[in-house]
């Protein structure tokens, strides 16, 4: 009894795809340092949101979109009480995703059991029976496409243009931007916007295309593996990739194992992300020139203009 | 991973505390619930939380209840549970094998306040009792129809945690498949947890992508019946009804029905006859049930089925009946043996035929 390596890629993909979504976004957010810990709570509102949108409208896409607006709805509260109220982060960031599991769990009543549409694939179903790369390519839903164009995006913007040095800029010293002209509160609000879009468009592509269901708590502790993905890439774009996709994988590849009766240490592979982010976080903690070049030296810390 | 356990405890004692403020009326008996699932997971913890409302309806005003939802299992939920003591609870039923520990340590401080413990063994003090259902007389009927229905000969199981409690229900289910069906193979997955949604249908996929076309879970969620749904085989409703997924992919299922033991234990404690004790019921007492069978199931193996289950209620067949040999094929029951509840209980092994191990 062997593995299908085939199935197991496809799997991996859509296992990855929600903690990679919201990943990626959280990395624009701590670039533009600020951090946002509440990831899990925006990731269950999209959740909440879409699955209800989809069941009631019928249309994915809109379902989509309203995932990406409950996220950022919640990530809008976030941006207020810390940009502008100017609360501490990582307690605001705490307070939002245990805000998110309970409004999630309010909006959703009544709702578990429903049956969403279907979300139909963006390639023919042809192409998808490809040997070997038509499944792996082909047979995935667009949102599962959208995330990897994200993770290029975001890593061009950052990269190769303006609006990419300016939000690296305000991450690593928000005071040097600020006295450059650069509005430090407006551009970190915008960088928690689009935050909190991506945790919540991963929180309704699990609702409506993994599970199609919705359940209280179903995000089980995604939102803090994409927390810990973040630190484990080091906040470089196609690092959350690889990182999404090996710890992915790992999820994917021992439930697999274990069908195949294949005598593995199933505890030790489930805990093996986590042991990866502790060794990478005492890695990259280990030198400080390594750790100043990688983490937004200005993260997690409150700006106010007058100071 | 630990300050996320530790985060999700403060946020279960975030809405302990609430929930005990709203209640702080001392004068109605006050009977707790803790739950390791969401009350909205259609399963387990749902049927748990219907045992409640049958509590509040039965007795109207002279009790109220409070609960907890997704407590972790272990040491963080003894604080869950003496939060809802200091809230006021009288009683308090602890529903998931974890909290075992737990509900011992905490019922070792507070002699006066009575505890029922679901699914686990220990009754360290008089103030705590233990109760269970025979899930594995519902595996007996389940593991009947699916040997019947499979055509791969691969019955893909869903595990949570290597405990008795799963165990059993792996063998019960397999000798019954294997009997109607000498080629079955039983292949095993432990999830690691008992509510996952995420993780529980990741675990489906793996089953049917290694050959499975039915699917038995042992967690609490329903992802696993929409898996089987898209991929078109068949899978049994689990702890609650499940009953969206019928006609098919969920073609019967087991009932938990705790409403009936909750009242009678609610009121022993407020009459004061309650003692402790152990409760292990089945399909007889109706702790168990077998939801519906749908017409997917073919009308001879739902009539068998019946027949089955019928004399299991009846006590005229237990589903662990000899010769049955251990995985190793050392003899455990003789011809027309019957295995005693007390190597049930503690059912640490397979049986003859299952092929993968059990992790330690």
């Amino acid at each position: 009894m062997s593995i299908d390596l085939v199935a197991l890629t496809v799997a991996l993909i859509t296992v990855s795809t929600p903690v990679l979504l919201a990943a990626i976004g959280e990395l624009v957010v701590e670039k533009s340092g600020v951090l946002n810990l509440g990831v899990e709570g925006m990731m269950i509102t999209g959740a909440v949101v879409g699955f209800v949108t989809a069941v009631e409208t019928g249309s994915p896409t809109l379902a989509f979109l309203a995932g990406m607006g409950g996220g950022m709805a919640l990530s809008l509260i976030f941006a207020v009480l810390t940009q502008l109220l100017l609360s501490n982060q990582v307690a605001t960031g705490l307070a939002l995703t245990l805000f998110g599991l309970g409004l999630s769990a309010l909006l959703g009543v009544g709702y578990p059991g429903q049956t969403p549409p279907v979300v139909t694939d963006p390639f023919p179903a042809a192409l998808a029976e490809i040997l070997v790369v038509g499944p792996i390519l082909f047979g995935h839903s667009l949102v599962t496409y959208l995330s990897v164009l994200l993770v290029a995006a975001v890593w061009y913007v950052l990269a190769f243009t303006r609006t990419g040095l300016i939000l690296r800029a305000v991450g690593e010293s928000h005071e040097a931007a600020h006295a450059l002209g650069y509005k430090v509160v407006r551009i970190r609000i915008l960088a928690i916007l689009f935050g909190g879009a991506c945790a919540g468009l991963g929180g309704a592509f699990l609702s409506v295309v993994r599970v199609q269901n919705w359940i209280e708590g179903m995000t089980a502790g995604a939102g803090w593996i994409a927390l810990a993905l973040v630190v484990f890439a080091s906040w470089k774009p196609w690092r959350v990739l690889f990182g999404a996709y090996l710890f992915g994988g790992i999820a994917a590849l021992q439930l697999r194992l274990q069908a195949a009766e294949i005598g593995v240490p199933v505890a030790l592979l489930d805990a093996s992300p986590y042991l990866v982010t502790i060794i990478v976080l005492v890695l990259i903690s280990s030198d400080r020139s390594r750790a100043a070049l990688n983490a937004p030296a200005a993260l997690g810390r409150v700006f106010h203009a007058s100071s | 991973m630990k300050s996320i356990t530790k985060l999700l405890a403060s946020a279960a004692l975030a809405t302990a505390t609430l929930a005990g403020a709203a209640t702080a009326q001392d004068d109605p008996f006050q009977v707790g619930f803790i739950y390791v699932g969401s009350v909205g997971d259609l399963g387990w913890t749902y049927e748990h939380d219907q045992g409640r409302l049958a509590v509040e309806e039965h007795f109207g005003d002279a009790v109220e209840t409070v609960y907890l939802e997704n407590v972790p299992e272990g040491a963080d939920a003894e604080r869950a549970i003496t939060q809802m003591i200091l809230g006021g609870a009288d009683m308090v039923f602890t529903t998931s094998f974890g909290y075992m520990d737990p509900t011992n340590a905490v019922a070792a401080q507070f002699p006066d306040v009575y505890f029922e413990h679901a699914t686990g063994y220990r009754r360290d003090t008089p103030n705590v009792s233990t109760y269970s259902a025979r899930f594995y007389e519902g595996r007996a009927v389940i593991g009947h129809i699916a040997g019947h229905m499979t055509e791969s000969n691969i019955i893909g199981y869903i595990g949570s945690y290597p405990i008795p409690e799963v165990i059993r229900g792996i063998n019960s289910a397999f000798l019954h498949a294997r009997e109607v069906n000498p080629d079955v193979e039983m292949r095993v997955v432990w999830a690691y947890t008992w509510f996952d949604p995420a993780a529980e249908a990741d675990a489906a996929q793996a089953l049917i992508d290694a050959g499975a076309d039915v699917i038995m879970q042992h967690t609490d969620s329903t992802a696993p019946q929409t898996v089987a749904q898209e991929a078109g085989i068949i899978s049994f409703g689990q702890a609650s009804d499940m009953y969206q997924f019928a006609p098919a992919p969920r073609v019967a299922s087991i009932i938990d029905n705790w409403a009936p033991y909750y009242i009678a234990r609610v009121e022993a404690a407020m009459n004061g006859t309650w003692e402790s004790m152990d409760t292990w019921d089945g399909i007889g007492p109706g702790m168990v049930e077998i939801g519906e069978m749908t017409d997917a199931i073919p009308e001879e193996v739902r009539a068998s089925a019946t027949e089955m289950m019928e004399a299991i209620a009846a006590g005229e067949y237990h589903p662990f009946t000899g010769p049955i040999n251990r995985q190793d094929g050392t003899a455990w029951l003789a011809e027309g043996e019957v295995a005693d509840d007390g190597t049930l209980a503690g059912m640490d092994f397979y049986v003859e035929g299952l092929t993968g191990e059990i992790p330690n």
